[in-house]
């Protein structure tokens, strides 16, 4: 098993928000709460519109989880990035150390305070017992223990947003590029080396 | 000798312009102390708990769900 990950196709994305409704109703996400959004780029010029669905993108090396004083970010075998909200003081470091600007923080009070980071976790619970009730209201669903992936890549249904192994949706996404018959100059030799190939 | 007084100060005066070598600071994964986390197969078997994921994640290829 690789490292689970996240792909979006910006050349199939049609910024529908069904990831994001899936995600909210999957995990009962709070009011004022997106763990998934849709970025979309040159809105409205023809032809060079893009969208993309973005979320925690469970990095390989997360600045979450170097810069937050309570160590409450961990890292399971298959490369999913999870906290414990026990730990989680909200203090919000991790929102600016964040690219994607992932780490969302709920409303707590009638004045604005920080709740306990919320962020999505690829549907793979947190640390309370897999499935348990107190894990699904503190982290939403644990659809990775039922052998299922993320709601928001299984709902897509342009299937832009790829989610699993890294290597299997790598493999499925070049197989696209290749059968698209352009863009195929982001793989391969060229990419790789700079130069094409002597013939 | 005011010449090679000269080329000793402006030695010592470029090794301010040479670059460090960059440090990667070492994130410890061990530092977390929250509750362990117990594996998504639970208390099944690894192997097919794997295979069914894998079967999922092919099926969003729809070139080879057309195919079979």
């Amino acid at each position: 098993m690789a490292r689970m990950k996240f792909l979006c196709d910006a050349e199939r994305c049609i910024e529908c928000n069904g990831c994001v409704t899936a995600c909210k109703n999957e995990n009962e996400v709070p009011w004022g709460v997106n763990r998934r959004r849709v970025v979309t780029i040159n809105d409205g010029v023809m032809g060079a519109e893009k969208s993309i669905s973005v979320a925690c993108m469970h990095c390989s090396d997360a600045p979450c989880m170097a810069v937050c004083p309570v160590d409450c970010f961990y890292r399971t075998d298959d490369g999913v990035v999870l906290h414990d909200k026990d730990l989680c003081i909200g203090c919000g470091y991790c929102f600016y150390a964040c690219p994607f600007g992932a780490p969302q923080f709920p409303q707590a009070g009638a004045f604005g305070l920080r709740g306990k980071m919320d962020k999505c976790t690829f549907c793979a619970g947190g640390p309370e017992p897999d499935r348990s009730a107190a894990e699904f209201e503190k982290y939403g669903r644990n659809r990775l223990s039922e052998g299922k992936l993320p709601a928001c890549a299984e709902m897509c249904s342009t299937k832009a947003l790829l989610g699993g192994d890294g290597d299997v949706i790598a493999d499925i996404y070049r197989d696209r590029v290749v059968r698209r018959g352009k863009g195929a100059e982001v793989w391969g030799w060229g990419t790789a080396y700079g130069a094409a190939p002597r013939k | 000798m005011i010449r090679q007084i000269f080329f000793i100060l402006a030695a010592l005066g470029l090794a301010a312009c040479a670059d460090r070598d960059p440090v990667v600071e070492q994130h410890s994964e061990k530092r977390y102390q929250g509750k362990l986390d117990s594996k998504p197969w639970g208390n099944g078997e690894r192997a097919s708990w794997e295979t069914q994921l894998k079967a999922r994640q092919l099926m969003q290829d729809e070139y080879r769900r057309i195919a079979q």
